[in-house]
Formats: C-alpha cells, sequence, structure tokens
C-alpha cells in the first residue's frame, strides 16, 4: 500500500494498534473516536464478541483533511489480543504504516506483554517487515491503577523497550496520553516518509 | 485623467498558478497581438486576485511588443468622470475620437456599469468602434458580464462575444509561490516553513495574504528576531482555531463539541507540521518548478516522475539539468523562429523529454532554411563595361556598394532590355555578398513570384517570409514583372518597408522609370522613386570597345584595331545586340577557319564582299562565281569548302 501518492495529492497512514488482550488498544481508538470532530472520522467499525472482546478487529479512518496541499487520511487499526486470534493479527497487520504496540503495566501481565511483542515481530517478519524498521512506539497503558499493581514507566521500558522507540505511559479509559502516542506514531510514520522509503 | 501603467504589475511579476493560467495566457496572447485574437476579452474575479496586475500586464506586454501603440488603461470610473467631464466641456465628439484612437483600451472595474445608461450605450458604441477597426479591447470585473445587474443586453453579448474568463483564488502552492516572491521583493528572509504556515491560511485573496506576510514582516522587523512557523501562526491568530488553519471550520466545531476539540486539533497541529517539513522541503521545490515551467507552457514530466518518486534524491540537480534542458529549448526556438516561424510552433521544443528530437527538428530547418537565391557568379563588376553611358550608374552603384543601405537605398536601375541592367545587378549582388554574414537575395522578379506562389501552395508564407526578411540585401531584376501580381505586390512592400528600416540595401531594375511602369501600386512606385532611380543608355563607343576587347581577349583573339573600330561604329542600341554581331563575325571567321578581320565583319554584317577582302583572306571555293545578284547574302547559303572531288564532279554536272 502507497502511504503518500504524490499524483493524487493523497497520504494514507494505516497505523496499527497491537498488544496482548485487555491491554486497552481498543479503549485508545474508542477516546480518539471521542475527540475526532464528526466531519473528520468515518463511522467506527468494531466487531465484538458478546463480552466485548474484539473479535475481529476496529477500524477508525480519520479524515485530516488539506495538509500541504495533501489530503491526509490516518486508518487507525486495532487487532484481537488474545493468543488464538494470530491468523487475524497478522491479516491486520499487512501493510501496516507503524504500530503502536499497547502494553498492560500491571504487572502480572509482563510476560503476556513479552509474548505479544514477540508475535509482533514474528507476524512482522511473515509480511516481510523487520520489526526494527517500521515506525513503533509502545505506549504503557494503565497507569492509573494503583501503583502496588503496576510497573513504572521505567521498569516498563527496562522489560519491554530494548529497542529504545518513543514510549509513552497512558490511561487510554480517561484519555491520557491517548493523543500523546498517536502523535508519536504519526510523528515516526511521516518522518519515515521524509526519508523516501515510504513508497 | 488616465492613469499610468503601473511598472510593477507585469507579466514578469505576475506568479501563474492552476486557478488564473487560462486568464493569463489569455492576455499574453491579447498582448502579443491585440485585437486579432480575442476581443473583447473580458477578465473577472474575486477582488484581490490580479485583475487589475493582469490588466497592466497586458498593456506593458503590448508596449513592449510594439512601443508605437497607443494604450490606455483606466477605470470605469476614470471613464465615467472623462466623459461628463468632456459632455460639460460641450466636447463629447473630442471624447470619443480621443477613444477611438486608441489601440489597446484597458477598462477596470466594469461591475460599476450598473444604472449608468448613458455610459453603458457609451462603451457599447466604443466598444463597437474599437473592434470593427481591429483594436483591442481588455475589460475586467468582479463578475461575468450577464452578473453585472442592470446591464444592456446589446452590451452583454457585445462583452461575452470574445473570450469571458475568470481568475480563481490561488491554491496552495501559489500562495506559497506568491509568498515567496513578495517576501523577496520587500528584501525579507523567513526561517523554512514560516511562509508555508501563512500559506497555509484559507485566506480568500491575495491582498488578505499580503497583509498577512506584511504583519510578518513588520513584525520581524521591530523585534528584530527571527519569526519561526509557531510564532507566525500566533502572530496571524492561526493558532485560536483548531489549531490549525486549513481545518478553521472544523475547529471552531470540536471546539464548541466541550474542549475535547483541543487533543485533536493538537494532533492535526503537530501532524501538520510534520508532513509539512517531510513534504515541503523536496517535493515543494520539484513542485514550484513544476508549476513555473507548466505556466511557461513546458511538458514537465520528468518532473512530475519526480514526484512519483518516494526518495528525494538529487532533485535540485534533476531540476537544475531540467532548466537548463528548457533553456536550450528555447535558444532553439528562438533560432528556428528566426528562420522559419511557422516550425517554431512545434510542441517538440515545449517537451524537453524530446529535446534530442528538438534538436534534429532544429538543425531540419537549418537545412531547409537555404538562403534566398544569391548573385550569379558569371556577372563579376570588373567585367562591367564603363562608359559615359552608364557612368551615373555604375558610379552609383558603388556608392551603394561603399555604404550599404545608406547611400542609395533603394537603387533603382533602368534601361532598355541589353544595357546590363542584370549584369550590373548581379554584380552588385556579388559585392554585397562579399561581406561578412551576407545574406543577398538576388534573383529575377519572376523567380521571386514563383517562390510565392510555392509558398502559398504549401502554406509555408512564414518560412518564405522569414527567409527573405534574414537578407542583409535584396535585388530584384525586371521589377516590371510585378504588374497584376497583387499578392507579390503586397509582399514586396512589407518586405520592402522591414529591409529597408533596418539599412539593407534593395536594389531593383526596370525597363523605364518606376512611374512609367502600368500596373505597379502607387505606394511601391513611390518607395522605388524615393531611392536613386539611375538610367543605363543606349552604350557609347567607349562601351562598345571595351565590351568588345574584352569578349575577344576572352576568346584567346588579338583582334586588328580596325575590327574594333568597324564593330564599335555600327549603329547597335544594346550591348546585348553588339554581342550578337560579334558573335556572327566570330561565327564567320571560325567556319572559314580565318583570322578576325574588319573586312571579314564588314563582309558578314553588309552582306558585301569587297574583292580585296576576299583575296586577302585566301580562302578556297568550289570556282563558281557567286554572283552578288544571287542574294546570296548570309553566309549559311555559302559553301566555302567542297569536301571531296566526287561531290565537286557532280556539282559540276549539275
Amino acid at each position: 500500500m502507497s502511504l503518500v501518492n504524490f499524483t493524487t495529492r493523497e497520504i494514507t497512514c494505516k497505523i496499527v494498534y497491537y498488544g496482548p488482550g485487555r491491554s486497552g488498544k481498543t479503549t485508545n481508538l474508542h477516546y480518539i473516536y471521542g475527540r475526532v470532530p464528526d466531519s473528520r472520522r468515518g463511522r467506527m467499525v468494531s466487531l465484538a464478541t458478546q463480552t466485548d472482546r474484539t473479535l475481529f478487529f476496529d477500524f477508525l479512518p480519520i479524515d485530516l483533511g488539506q495538509i500541504s496541499g495533501f489530503s491526509t487520511r490516518f486508518q487507525l487499526y486495532t487487532v484481537p489480543g488474545q493468543v488464538y486470534y494470530n491468523a487475524t493479527r497478522r491479516l491486520v497487520l499487512q501493510g501496516a504504516d507503524g504500530v503502536v504496540f499497547v502494553g498492560d503495566s500491571q504487572a502480572r501481565q509482563l510476560d503476556e506483554n513479552l509474548e505479544s511483542l514477540q508475535n509482533l515481530q514474528s507476524n512482522l517478519l511473515e509480511h516481510g517487515v523487520d520489526i526494527r524498521t517500521i515506525p513503533l512506539v509502545l505506549q504503557y497503558n494503565k497507569q492509573d491503577l494503583p501503583r502496588a499493581l503496576i510497573l513504572s514507566p521505567a521498569d516498563l521500558d527496562d522489560a519491554l523497550n530494548f529497542r529504545g522507540v518513543p514510549s509513552f505511559s497512558a490511561d487510554a479509559l480517561h484519555g491520557k496520553g491517548v493523543f500523546e502516542t498517536l502523535k508519536g506514531i504519526s510523528e515516526l510514520v511521516l518522518k519515515k516518509l521524509a526519508a523516501g522509503t515510504a513508497a | 485623467m488616465t492613469s499610468a501603467l503601473n511598472p510593477k504589475y507585469s507579466f514578469d511579476t505576475f506568479v501563474v498558478g492552476a486557478a488564473n493560467r487560462l486568464a493569463v495566457t489569455a492576455g499574453r496572447t491579447v498582448a502579443e497581438s491585440p485585437g486579432a485574437a480575442y476581443n473583447p476579452l473580458f477578465i473577472y474575479s474575486g477582488s484581490g486576485l490580479g485583475k487589475t496586475h493582469l490588466l497592466m500586464a497586458v498593456g506593458h506586454a503590448a508596449k513592449k511588443a510594439a512601443p508605437k501603440l497607443n494604450i490606455e488603461y483606466l477605470t470605469l470610473d476614470e471613464y465615467v468622470e472623462a466623459f461628463h467631464a468632456s459632455v460639460a466641456a460641450g466636447q463629447g465628439d473630442a471624447f470619443r475620437r480621443r477613444f477611438q484612437n486608441v489601440d489597446v483600451l484597458l477598462v477596470d472595474d466594469v461591475q460599476f456599469l450598473t444604472n449608468r445608461k448613458e455610459m453603458q450605450s457609451e462603451l457599447l458604441r466604443l466598444t463597437e468602434a474599437l473592434q470593427a477597426a481591429g483594436r483591442q479591447i481588455v475589460l475586467t470585473s468582479d463578475r461575468p458580464p450577464p452578473d453585472i445587474a442592470d446591464l444592456d443586453e446589446r452590451l452583454i453579448s457585445r462583452l461575452s462575444g470574445g473570450l469571458v474568463v475568470d481568475m480563481g483564488t490561488p491554491d496552495y502552492e501559489t500562495r506559497v509561490a506568491i509568498l515567496r516572491r513578495k517576501a523577496d521583493e520587500r528584501g525579507a528572509r523567513f526561517e523554512p516553513g514560516v511562509l508555508e504556515t501563512v500559506a497555509q491560511a484559507e485566506v480568500g485573496n491575495v491582498r488578505e495574504l499580503m497583509g498577512a506576510l506584511n504583519r510578518l514582516v513588520a513584525f520581524q522587523a521591530v523585534n528584530d528576531t527571527k519569526i519561526n512557523a509557531e510564532t507566525a501562526k500566533q502572530i496571524l491568530g492561526l493558532t485560536g482555531e483548531g489549531g490549525a488553519a486549513a481545518t478553521s471550520g472544523d475547529g471552531r466545531a470540536s471546539a464548541a463539541k466541550g474542549g475535547g476539540g483541543d487533543e485533536f486539533g493538537e494532533f492535526l497541529a503537530d501532524v501538520t507540521v510534520t508532513v509539512g517539513k517531510a513534504v515541503e522541503a523536496w517535493r515543494a521545490r520539484v513542485g514550484e518548478a513544476v508549476l513555473r515551467w507548466e505556466g511557461e507552457g513546458y511538458r514537465t514530466h520528468r518532473l512530475e516522475a519526480l514526484l512519483q518518486r518516494g526518495a528525494p534524491g538529487a532533485v535540485d540537480e534533476a531540476i537544475a539539468a531540467f532548466a537548463e534542458d528548457v533553456e536550450r529549448l528555447k535558444a532553439l526556438e528562438a533560432e528556428v523562429a528566426d528562420l522559419d516561424p511557422q516550425a517554431a510552433g512545434q510542441s517538440v521544443f515545449r517537451d524537453p523529454e524530446r529535446l534530442s528530437e528538438a534538436e534534429e527538428a532544429a538543425g531540419k530547418v537549418r537545412e531547409g532554411a537555404a538562403p534566398p537565391p544569391g548573385p550569379s557568379a558569371a556577372f563579376p563588376l570588373a567585367a562591367f563595361a564603363v562608359g559615359p553611358s552608364n557612368q551615373v550608374a555604375v558610379s552609383a552603384a558603388r556608392a551603394a556598394l561603399e555604404r550599404p543601405g545608406k547611400k542609395y537605398n533603394p537603387l533603382v536601375l533602368v534601361g532598355k532590355s541589353g544595357l546590363g541592367k542584370t549584369h550590373l545587378l548581379n554584380a552588385i549582388g556579388l559585392e554585397l555578398a562579399r561581406g561578412k554574414r551576407a545574406v543577398v537575395a538576388c534573383l529575377s522578379t519572376q523567380a521571386f513570384i514563383d517562390e510565392l506562389i510555392a509558398a502559398i501552395d504549401g502554406n509555408r508564407m512564414d518560412w518564405w517570409r522569414a527567409r527573405y526578411r534574414r537578407a542583409t540585401a535584396l535585388l530584384l531584376d525586371d521589377i516590371q514583372l510585378l504588374t497584376g501580381k497583387e499578392r507579390t505586390q503586397e509582399e514586396l512592400f512589407n518586405l520592402f518597408n522591414l529591409l529597408q528600416d533596418k539599412d539593407r540595401q534593395l536594389v531593383f531594375t526596370a525597363p523605364a522609370h518606376p512611374n512609367t511602369l502600368s500596373g505597379l501600386e502607387e505606394r511601391i512606385v513611390s518607395r522605388l522613386e524615393g531611392g536613386l532611380v539611375a538610367e543605363l543608355k543606349e552604350p557609347d563607343r567607349e562601351v562598345k570597345r571595351a565590351v568588345l576587347e574584352r569578349m575577344l581577349s576572352q576568346q584567346g583573339v588579338n583582334p586588328e584595331p580596325a575590327l574594333i573600330d568597324y564593330l564599335a561604329d555600327r549603329p547597335t542600341d544594346s550591348v546585348r545586340s553588339l554581342v550578337g554581331l560579334l558573335q556572327r563575325v566570330v561565327g564567320a571567321a571560325a567556319a572559314q577557319d580565318g583570322p578576325l578581320s574588319a573586312g571579314l565583319a564588314r563582309e558578314v554584317l553588309e552582306g558585301q564582299s569587297p574583292r580585296d577582302t576576299r583575296r586577302s583572306s585566301g580562302f578556297r571555293t568550289s570556282g563558281l562565281v557567286v554572283s552578288s545578284l544571287g542574294g546570296i547574302k548570309s553566309r549559311e547559303k555559302v559553301v566555302w569548302d567542297w569536301v571531296d572531288v566526287a561531290d565537286r564532279m557532280i556539282e559540276e554536272f549539275r
């Protein structure tokens, strides 16, 4: 998929929210959805199970309008976090321009986080993408939980962020850090465009 | 009363974008050939989008192309005022006359015609008069003619009859280009991204844009600090509404939704800056280059292809190379336009991708643009016999050669047939052709007419004209053949004026004084008379002797003086008939294998065969006495040599 089309003057960024189940990916999208003006957003598509778990994926198109003469669109996707939906995850990852890894800050979820991160790496590799080259940011969600239950962003950085990508602490439910994360990944994606390897 | 054209408002300072390209092209066309293309040209656009600029640019360009043109620029209000003033002074007719003599009339702000019936009819009348006289009218308004309230139907149809073209608001790229140019003009330097930020503001017209720029310039001057994109936004008040000017409308809506809009707005602003940085840097440069060259009418596939590429690569080098190619194309086109204006219009000269083809085409034109026919080398000036009878013409020719185009221009050689007009004409041509870069057109009028007909037939008039216009001298033989050839006279007239203006020598020959030639247009005759008409008279003895001596010495004969005297004394009315006489004598001498002598000449030319001459020449006969009464005068009938005995026998038998 072409990120920047100079003939039609369009920029389209596909950003995938990745992470273990129940880490708050869909919550991120919901928050963003709530903040984007009606005219700028498409219908959010959400396929969920009865227990409100993401079954297939969430999709939120955002139209940023004309930027520097380019009509700019963002497409935000989430993947189902549960381990057994790997085929779906792989499908959604296809053609992603950037990945937001939404980690669960709870101490007991650390292993799931690591597992999911490894899963991301292998799924990207299936698409022939090296995780070191794709724009990636980490979000440490649920930082609003009691200190006792969670790891600090610094600890999480030590545990998860061995590649040294930008990381954001967040409370997706209340919106803290959501847009910072989105900005972070957008910047990386768009900078890659500037580097000229985007097409 | 009439405003002067503001020198700042020219095509050079007009930024062309998609929104105004058509209008600018139409304006340029009109300026190049007033009255010929779109008449009237009606330009409309919202306020502050460059109507007045374009209108004045048309005026400037027209003036530049033809300095003698009478160009008037005025706003409708000025026109109305002038009219009222002249009516009040009882000079209404003078007013009308004044505007009817204008070659290019530029009227600004025509929309104020609303509710001015008398001005409408005045303008209608003027428009009709100017159109009929082939003079150009360009009008501007803030709306198309049918939308001007209360406008006379006839005026609407009259104004819409030429070309009605509108100019829209400039797009982002054009805005950036305008800002850069204006900032340059003011000598203001901004950090990268500042002008782009200003351009992102959706403005209704260029004046607002200028206003924004002025604020920045002023701010920068006052504070003596460089403004960055962020500060610029603050200064211009672009940050308040959703963070990004591009989304001002929606930003307001989301802000109203209750505080939450900020996050998205900030996000948008961030993305805008990032995209701006990413896209602007090199894409914008390429985009600008594309716009620029497109505006000048060149194909920009190569640059567009550059945009398709992911990586920026050596963009500047590519643009420079492109510009270089375009320059080369321009040079080629200019060269070709000189040789063959029609060929210069080829699209190949507008496509840098086809530079090699353009080179080829130019090469072809170069080959095809053979210089016009030159003088014949058979008539050198040295071989022209001079005597009192043609002294005037020859010295005029020499004077013309000394200072071509300045002394006697045109030089008309008149005289009867066979006096050496053609010889002298070609001799002048040969001398002129010695000059550096001389292109001497020297041909007979008949050939001139034939070429013209062929050019008309082949639809190559431009080529034909260009070919002769390049000539540094034009020499036409037998100008009387122009009689009745109206088109040729027309073309010659134009060519004549053009060449004479450039001080290029013109020489013509005619059998008699130009004003006695029938069928020649008065304007041509008067121009021919304007130079020097030099007559060649019947050859005098001196000329004849010179001609004879030269002819004979050319044939390697050393004739006896008596022969030359005899021939020179014979009454001949032209050099040509003298040459004819000599030919006869020489032929006779050759036939009898004898020497040339006055006696032989007398015998041949007068049909007498004086005995002494015959004896002395010692030729053989058959023995038959040739009776002078037998009417044998012509040497063809005299058998001088009997080939063998058998023939003689038969002859004697009879």
